[in-house]
């Protein structure tokens, strides 16, 4: 069940997107992200696919795993879609109906949002695919760290999300340890009405409950143990370095924007 | 030789509506340098003495000297980098993300200069033979290979005394071999104090010295030969039986006079053999 | 009812970039009345056969027949709820599967989702504590406030509150200490014995094997590479060594013995008590010669 997720998946590589500092690529990505949005004709989402599909191509990973990343979220794609194609005005219009319309200019915005979900979606994909999550918590760390200086618990903040990390696929192998042995006592989940899925719910969350705080509770003594007192006064053994590549990567974004802008109606 | 840790007057209760203290009056030395078992059955105490000698329990009473420090408040972190701990379950005492970030958990506890902490992160996970796994998730190594990290993260501290609490009892006997050959290893090389929370026999095997602890209280200790002679007992102190004296018990069922001394394997087969050759 | 594997094969995520063997060319029986062993190193697909037992999981290729009812690729997942009553599963530390306030409602949880009515289920929580070694005190307890074997205990009744004819044990004594160790696998024995219940067990414990089992399954990467007795697999131990697995200690042993005294017959010896009376026989032969 759960091994369907491809989405925040690492996949380990040697590419030069593997390579690039996970600060680049974080900032990076959300920068896209922003600029997505500059795009309002075709020659300029023209632009960020080709973009997006030399990245993808630089980063030697299938293109299929991309497309498996979308395939979780097309209800909710198409499901906006539609409302933009139906609610959207302007330019010719084929159909009418009450308030709804389908006019040119809906199925245009529609197409723009489908790609513009795509986009983010791929660009997403290849953040976590090409990146350690380990490397991502040191990423949002480091640009977490200016808040510091207003008493933010910055570096509590990046180990909890580290060891949260660390444990999704413990605790989904434990879910489906949990679901099999209900499963096994006669429980259908997933079958039945609303009200009978929850009640099926309850006996693959109370054990979960149990589990995960008798594994907080053994995790503190071990770090305890040794020798956690508070992030103050520790050092770090991952080591964040910006080389060239990682300048070189900003500036690709910087001439993206330009591109953008100079392509945008 | 120097007595490392000694445990005076020990009484600790979990709770104060408890019936029964969890310790009682335990008193206790072991010397540097040595391997002592600490065995009992589940819920016996034993888990809870080992938590005292590190100050993760404060115990009611009594006071815990380690490295001729005595335990207080204010040398409890102290004490914990000469002790290090594995516990029992091989995935909750794993905090980073891959080997070597979980082995340099500790010393970045410490605040020690990373170019040392590489040497020494790399050097552990040397010792437990795990380099070939060192950049590997938890989620991708079997449970005795989690635990050799565990032992690599307290290896990388270079402590003085190292507690196996439990340490191969979730383990396959496959896993269970691994972690007790690594620790065998790393013992003789760094002269380490072993103590070991155990149920298995071939672990408790391997002590000098071997302690039973029974609701809470200290009830017999001694060397394997002399704990391993007790026969059935041996099932209530918490520890099965050996093989040949399994054995014995069957033969004297069956009318067959048979030494009271504890053998060995290779004792019992020598045993045997008079035995056969003087009829 | 037996349970018959035939060419049975498994594949994680097929079609994925993830695809992943898990199982193949599998054809084995468990028999009605048998006590079986399953042995392998961990990955060997053991955990991935034992959800086939009950159709938890459906094999990919190949049939697995459970009784009256065929399992394939194809068998659709509504109505299987009554392989899941006929078969019960143990898993590997089943104290994680208690979640209901009291011990009584946790135990017979399994049975009411096979229909019964609150009073026979509670009827059934009250008679299987005795055959854990629980007394009724137990009843309205929480399960949240018992020792880790008490738990454990408790989970296995709910297990066996459903009325299963195979129960399939997934080690069943991780974690325990060797006297909690040796009732519960006494405990197993005997309702083999008294209520003829089929088991599988699945363990690293050759030991267990011998004292216990009479039919014996070996599993290497994902396909059956033995099967027979276990007198007649333990009579190999150079095979069973070269495939890192052990024999129990009473093999070794008599192995070792024969090295040094010559051939003493102890080979069909497989425990302590029987390796005992090689040896007593052996000692009265030698004392008549004697005399």
């Amino acid at each position: 069940m759960m091994e369907k997720l491809i989405f925040g998946r690492y996949i380990p590589g040697d590419s030069l997107i593997h390579k690039l500092d996970p600060r680049a690529k974080l900032m990076g990505s959300m920068f896209f992200i922003g600029i997505i949005f500059l795009a309002n004709n075709w020659q300029s989402y023209a632009l960020l696919f080709l973009f997006t599909m030399a990245v993808i191509f630089l980063s030697k990973i299938k293109l299929s795993f991309f497309i498996n990343g979308v395939k979780p979220l097309i209800w909710l794609i198409l499901f906006t879609v539609i409302l933009q194609v139906l609610f959207t005005g302007g330019g010719t219009i084929y159909f009418s109906w009450g308030p709804i319309t389908v006019s040119q200019e809906g199925i245009l915005n529609g197409v723009y949002i489908f790609c513009r979900f795509v986009l983010i979606i791929f660009m997403s994909t290849l953040l976590t695919l090409t990146t350690m999550p380990l490397s991502l918590t040191d990423a949002i760390e480091f640009l977490l760290r200016p808040l510091l200086a207003v008493k933010v618990p910055v570096y509590e903040i990046a180990l909890m999300l580290s060891i949260a990390l660390r444990f999704v696929p413990t605790l989904m192998d434990e879910t489906e340890k949990i679901m099999n042995a209900q499963r096994a006592r006669g429980v259908d989940f997933g079958e039945g009405n609303i009200f009978q899925q929850m009640k099926a719910i309850v006996p693959l969350l109370i054990p979960l409950f149990v589990s995960s705080f008798n594994r907080a509770e053994e995790l503190a003594t071990a770090m305890e143990a040794r020798g956690y007192q508070g992030g103050e006064g520790r050092s770090k053994y991952r080591l964040l370095r910006w080389e060239t590549r990682d300048t070189v990567v900003i500036i690709a974004y910087a001439l993206l924007t330009i591109g953008l802008i100079f392509l945008r109606k | 030789m120097d007595k490392i840790i000694t445990l005076k007057n020990i009484s600790y209760q979990y709770h104060t509506t408890d019936d029964k203290p969890a310790l009682n009056n335990i008193s206790l030395s072991i010397e540097a340098g040595e391997w002592v078992a600490i065995i009992g059955h589940n819920g016996s105490g034993k888990s809870t003495l080992a938590k005292t000698i590190n100050g993760l329990i404060a115990p009611n009473q009594g006071e815990v000297t380690v490295g001729g420090l005595i335990l207080s408040e204010q040398n409890i972190w102290e004490i914990r980098k000469l002790v290090g701990m594995v516990f029992q379950n091989p995935d909750n005492q794993f905090v980073g993300s891959t080997v070597q970030d979980d082995v340099a958990f500790g010393l970045e506890n410490q605040g020690i200069p990373r170019e040392e902490m590489i040497e020494r992160v790399i050097d552990a996970i040397e010792r437990v033979k795990m380099t070939e796994f060192i950049e590997k998730e938890p989620a991708r190594l079997s449970g005795g290979q989690k635990q050799r990290a565990a032992i690599a993260g307290v290896v990388a501290l270079r402590p003085a005394i190292i507690i196996l609490d439990e340490a191969t009892s979730m383990l396959d006997p496959q896993g269970r071999q691994e972690v007790l050959s690594t620790v065998k290893a790393i013992k003789e090389k760094a002269n380490l104090t072993v103590i070991s929370i155990t149920h298995d026999i071939d672990e408790a095997a391997n002590a000098n010295r071997i302690m039973v602890i029974k609701d809470g209280e200290l009830i017999q200790e001694g060397t394997p030969e002399e704990i391993f002679m007790s026969g059935e007992k041996l099932i209530e102190m918490g520890l099965d039986l050996p093989f040949p004296e399994k054995l014995k018990l069957s033969l004297k069922e069956r009318g067959i006079d048979v030494p009271a001394n504890y053998l060995t394997e290779e004792g019992m087969v020598d045993w045997l053999w008079t035995l056969f050759s003087t009829k | 009812m037996d349970i018959i594997f035939d060419k049975v094969g498994y594949t994680y995520q097929k079609g994925t970039p993830f695809e992943n063997r898990a199982l193949y060319d599998i054809d084995m029986i468990i028999k009605e009345g048998s006590f079986t062993a399953l042995v392998g190193h961990t990955g060997s697909g053991k955990s991935t056969v034992l959800q086939h037992l009950n159709a938890l999981m459906k094999p990919s290729e190949g049939t697995v027949t459970i009784g009256e009812r065929v399992i394939t690729t194809e068998t659709n997942n509504k109505n299987l709820k009554s392989i899941r009553k006929q078969v019960g599963i143990v898993f590997q530390f089943p104290e994680a599967q208690l979640f209901e306030e009291t011990v009584a409602k946790d135990i017979a949880f399994g049975p009411k989702n096979f229909g019964a009515s609150d009073e026979e289920a509670t009827g059934l929580a009250r008679k299987m504590l005795p055959l854990v070694g629980l007394d009724e005190s137990f009843m309205e307890r929480s399960p949240f406030d018992l020792s880790g074997g008490q738990m454990r205990r408790v989970a296995i009744a709910g297990v066996l509150a459903m009325e299963p004819a195979i129960l399939v044990l997934d080690e069943p004594t991780a974690g325990l200490d060797p006297q909690g160790r040796r009732e519960m696998m006494d405990m197993f024995y005997r309702l083999h014995k008294e209520k003829g219940l089929t088991i599988v067990l699945v363990t690293h414990l050759m030991d267990d094997v011998a004292d216990y089992a009479d039919h014996m399954i070996i599993l290497e990467k994902g396909t059956v590479i033995k099967e027979g007795t276990p007198r007649e697999i333990f009579q190999e131990e150079a095979w069973l060594k070269s495939k890192q697995l052990g024999v129990p200690a009473a093999v070794s042993f008599s192995n070792r013995l024969d090295a040094k005294l010559g051939v003493l017959n102890t080979q069909s010896a497989l425990t302590a008590t029987e390796l005992a009376d090689v040896i007593a026989e052996r000692v009265k032969a030698l004392k008549v010669g004697e005399i």
